[in-house]
């Protein structure tokens, strides 16, 4: 249990650690503002990553998350602006459609014994050459709906604010969280993880929790999809190139191992606020070219995978206590009449 | 008394738990198990036993759902099931604990038992029981852990009896045991058979599969001896002799391994100069300051029981393992290794403890195997043509006797004793000077032992110098011209000559 948590507390000291730099620096870090806009900023691809945590912890990988927040801008702008459909319908529409393209490729890398790698990369070429056939530019979405849900927020006392978007993040991040420890299909991800034919042979049914897994992963990015739509009030087949990248390092920097088995939603959720804070430094200090941003993501990936690496090569063995005689249902064949 | 099948008054009374009538089953055009009349009785420890692909673990699949019968039938308690799963298996009652532990080593020991049945309430789970509940579990089974930590964080003991504790806990009326104690020390063996004891007594039936012949006649009721796909007969342990048991497993009389002496000149190499000599090797938390010298013609025993350094000394030999201190000498020269590669240049050869993960590269071809050592120590340039790798692999194959159609097949396909043979082939090939063999003989079936033993006679009379580890000490005294024993990472002492004897080694480990 506390081996687990360690990969969890090393985010939370980075986490706090650079957000302690960012308020020193620039004391806005401190104001709800800032801590609002992280969320806002941050909630699409905090909502994919949450997504990736249950297919790395289920020890695969999906590439297709950023072709997915893609292809259900496109849909929506175009369902909404030329095909008159209301905003709730076709998210609904989207978002069974993109379960529905998440169970297809679990369903392959299951039956047909593929890796996730290559099968969600068929995904990702998919979809981002889906968005292209729908639209080749960019179409905005302009409807009374939307624009009255993008005008919902909590306004915080020094005047930031929380908007819609970054409540669905942090629902979809508790509910992440519940689903990960406190429901059966949760543990099993966890158990298909840690060794994948043992969990077959303790009875998890392997086959649907896989493709559970995908369809989660690719609902969440197609939730995230409509998050990136409303907040950019645009679908662009370009858009979220190399999101899942973003998505995979959070969900790495947040204590989740890559060989799966081992992770926390929460973590995640630290993984995305570092990545906030890092830009949002960046852009503050105004001197600093925006790719700093990456290379301070890179460092960090590198620094947690080392610590995985040697969290996982230690193996220390717990010393065990025998209860002599205490509760022994029979002492030795012959004697079971002996009294507990 | 004799060979003949012994069955007890009392067993023939009642109706068997588990039966297996005629079971019958066939792999292309070999023939795995044939009309296999199988029975296990009610609290009763029952070890199947037989050579490697004698279709032990055949039966073990057939009845636990990994295999479909294609003729016969499975009877639970007279009725006739046909699990298409382990899982359904274990809904029937039968719970199998595998040698290779088949539990999620990332969870917890609390999850790994209540995996799949947690308590819930609406839906959700009850963390906190699921925690109280397995340490009560366990505490039935004399262990006191906190089952909230990872269960990779236990030994192996330990997470065999989770394993143990959760089929029972599931359903039990038959447990299945595969190799249970193939990776457990002496102390760890007595607890696991204390709570089979306990097991029995509750009523619940155990089939054991081992190799370990004085473990059988230590725990088990009744023996089935399966040969060639064959059911060759059931006997009470009591009354079946343990010769005779071996040549019911061989299907001939054994020419006995133990009463052979080590009389062929103990001493004599005493004063020959050592190809190999180690001086003070050591390193922090693995070994304490060993030295050891081995002489060409000689073999060198290692005993120890399990975790007293064994594994690791040859490991900081072979360069394996970087040592802290120390010094080896190759022909009395200074040399540093600090990689297998650069052992292996200077003449080094080393057969690991575990073949399937440290030895053998299960779909490389027994050719490509076997080539293998040979290949690297002339460096990867300068290929061996195909013609000469195929001729080094057929004289291999002659010489040690590696039952395989041909060079081609899969190496994962053999059994462990040919897959140890080509593990053994592969370093003979690449002609080496000193062979470290650790654990030659472990999981390979009686008949494949006598016969790796007797290579490994005739490789020192060669001229090789050995260096051996082995836990079975019978083995160890046959063949060792010295032996060095450990224990807590530390060399106790050498013994030669008429001191190497089985008392003697465990003297010394007990005593001094």
């Amino acid at each position: 249990m506390r081996s687990r948590i360690l990969p969890l507390i090393a985010t939370l000291a980075v986490f706090v650690i650079l957000y302690l730099i960012g308020w020193q620096r620039f004391p806005a870090f401190g104001t709800t503002r800032v801590v609002g806009n992280f969320l806002t900023d941050k909630s699409f691809l905090g909502i994919a990553a949450v997504g990736m945590t249950f297919v790395i912890i289920a020890g695969g990988i999906d590439l297709s998350v950023g072709s997915v927040i893609a292809f259900t801008g496109v849909f929506c702008a175009l369902a909404i602006g030329q095909w008159g459909m209301h905003p709730l319908v076709a998210s609904g529409l989207i978002l069974l459609i993109g379960a529905a393209f998440g169970a297809a490729m679990g369903a392959v890398i299951y039956y047909f014994k593929i890796p996730a790698f290559i099968a969600t990369l068929a995904g990702m070429f998919l979809a981002r050459g889906g968005s292209f056939v729908l639209s080749q530019d960019s179409i905005p979405i302009d409807h009374p709906f939307v624009n009255d849900i993008s005008q919902i927020f909590y306004v915080f006392p020094d005047r930031g604010r929380f908007s819609f978007v970054a409540f669905i993040f942090v629902v979809v991040l508790v509910v992440g969280i519940i689903i990960a420890h406190y429901t059966r299909f949760g543990r099993n991800i966890y158990a298909m993880g840690g060794n994948n034919t043992a969990a077959l042979l303790l009875g998890v049914p392997v086959g649907r929790t896989t493709i559970g897994v995908y369809t989660l992963s690719s609902f969440l990015a197609a939730l995230a999809g409509i998050v990136y739509a409303l907040y950019t009030k645009s679908g662009y087949p370009r858009a979220a190139i190399g999101v899942e990248l973003d998505a995979i390092a959070a969900v790495v920097i947040g204590g989740t191992l890559l060989t799966g088995g081992v992770g926390f939603v929460a973590g995640t959720f630290l993984g995305v606020m570092i990545q906030g804070i890092i830009q949002t430094y960046v852009n503050f200090d105004g001197t600093l070219n925006s790719w700093w941003t990456k290379i301070v993501i890179g460092l960090l990936l590198f620094l947690f995978i080392i610590i995985q690496k040697v969290l996982t090569s230690y193996r220390g063995t717990l010393t065990f206590r025998l209860i002599p005689g205490l509760s022994r249902p029979a002492a030795a064949s012959g004697t079971s009449a002996s009294p507990p | 008394m004799g060979f003949r099948e012994l069955m007890s008054d009392a067993a023939e009374k009642q109706t068997p738990v588990l039966q297996t009538s005629k079971l019958t089953k066939w792999f292309g055009p070999v023939r795995a198990l044939y009309d296999v009349d199988f029975n296990l009785y009610a609290g009763e420890v029952h070890a199947v036993l037989g050579e490697n692909g004698a279709g032990k673990s055949t039966l073990v699949k057939l009845i636990t759902g990994v295999y479909r019968k294609d003729s016969g039938a499975i009877l639970l308690e007279g009725q006739a099931i046909e699990p298409h799963s382990p899982h359904e298996a274990q809904a029937y009652g039968i719970s199998t604990v595998y040698q290779e532990i088949n539990l999620i080593p990332t969870l917890s020991v609390a999850e790994n038992l209540f995996l799949g049945r947690q308590p819930m309430r609406m839906g959700f789970i009850k963390t906190g029981e699921i925690n109280s509940r397995a340490k009560a579990l366990l505490k039935t089974y004399n262990l006191d852990i906190d089952a909230s930590h990872t269960l990779s964080a236990f030994s192996v003991a330990v997470q065999q009896i989770v394993a143990i504790a959760r089929g029972v806990d599931m359903s039990a009326k038959v447990l299945i045991l595969d190799e249970p104690t193939s990776s457990l020390d002496a102390h760890e063996v007595q607890l696991l058979f204390e709570i089979m004891r306990s097991l029995k007594a509750r009523g619940i039936s155990i089939l054991l599969i081992t190799h370990f012949l004085n473990q059988v006649y230590e725990i088990s009721d009744r023996i089935t001896v399966l040969r060639n796909g064959e059911k060759i007969g059931e006997y009470l342990a009591a009354s079946l002799p343990k010769r005779e048991l071996v040549s019911l497993m061989l299907g001939r009389e054994l020419v006995s391994v133990t009463d052979e002496g080590n009389t062929n000149g103990k001493a004599a190499h005493q004063n020959e100069r050592s190809f190999l000599q180690v001086e003070g090797i050591a390193r922090r938390g693995m070994l304490e300051p060993l030295d050891l010298s081995v002489a060409k013609g000689e073999i060198v025993g290692l005993a120890g029981l399990l975790g007293s350094g064994r594994t690791e000394t040859a490991k900081l030999i072979f360069g394996v393992e970087q040592k802290d201190i120390g010094t080896i000498y190759v022909k009395g020269q200074k040399t540093t290794i600090r990689s297998p590669r650069q052992a292996i240049g200077q003449g080094f050869g080393m057969c690991p403890e575990d073949r399937k993960i440290d030895g053998i590269i299960p779909e490389l071809s027994v050719r490509e195997n076997i080539i293998l050592a040979l290949q690297a120590k002339r460096g990867w340039f300068k290929t061996l043509s195909r013609k000469r790798q195929e001729e080094i692999a057929v004289e291999m194959i002659e010489a040690m006797r590696i039952v395989t159609p041909d060079s081609t097949k899969p190496v994962g396909q053999l059994s462990g004793g040919n897959q140890q043979k080509v593990i053994l082939a592969r370093w003979l090939a690449s002609q080496p000077e000193l062979l470290i063999l650790d654990e030659p003989t472990r999981g390979i079936d009686v008949g494949a032992h006598a016969e790796i033993i007797q290579l490994i006679k005739r490789l020192c009379a060669d001229g090789l110098a050995l260096l051996v580890i082995s836990s079975e000490l019978a083995e160890i005294v046959e063949y060792s011209h010295r032996v060095v024993v450990l224990r807590d990472r530390k060399k106790l002492t050498e013994l030669t000559g008429d001191d190497i004897s089985e008392q003697m080694i465990m003297h010394t480990i007990a005593e001094s």
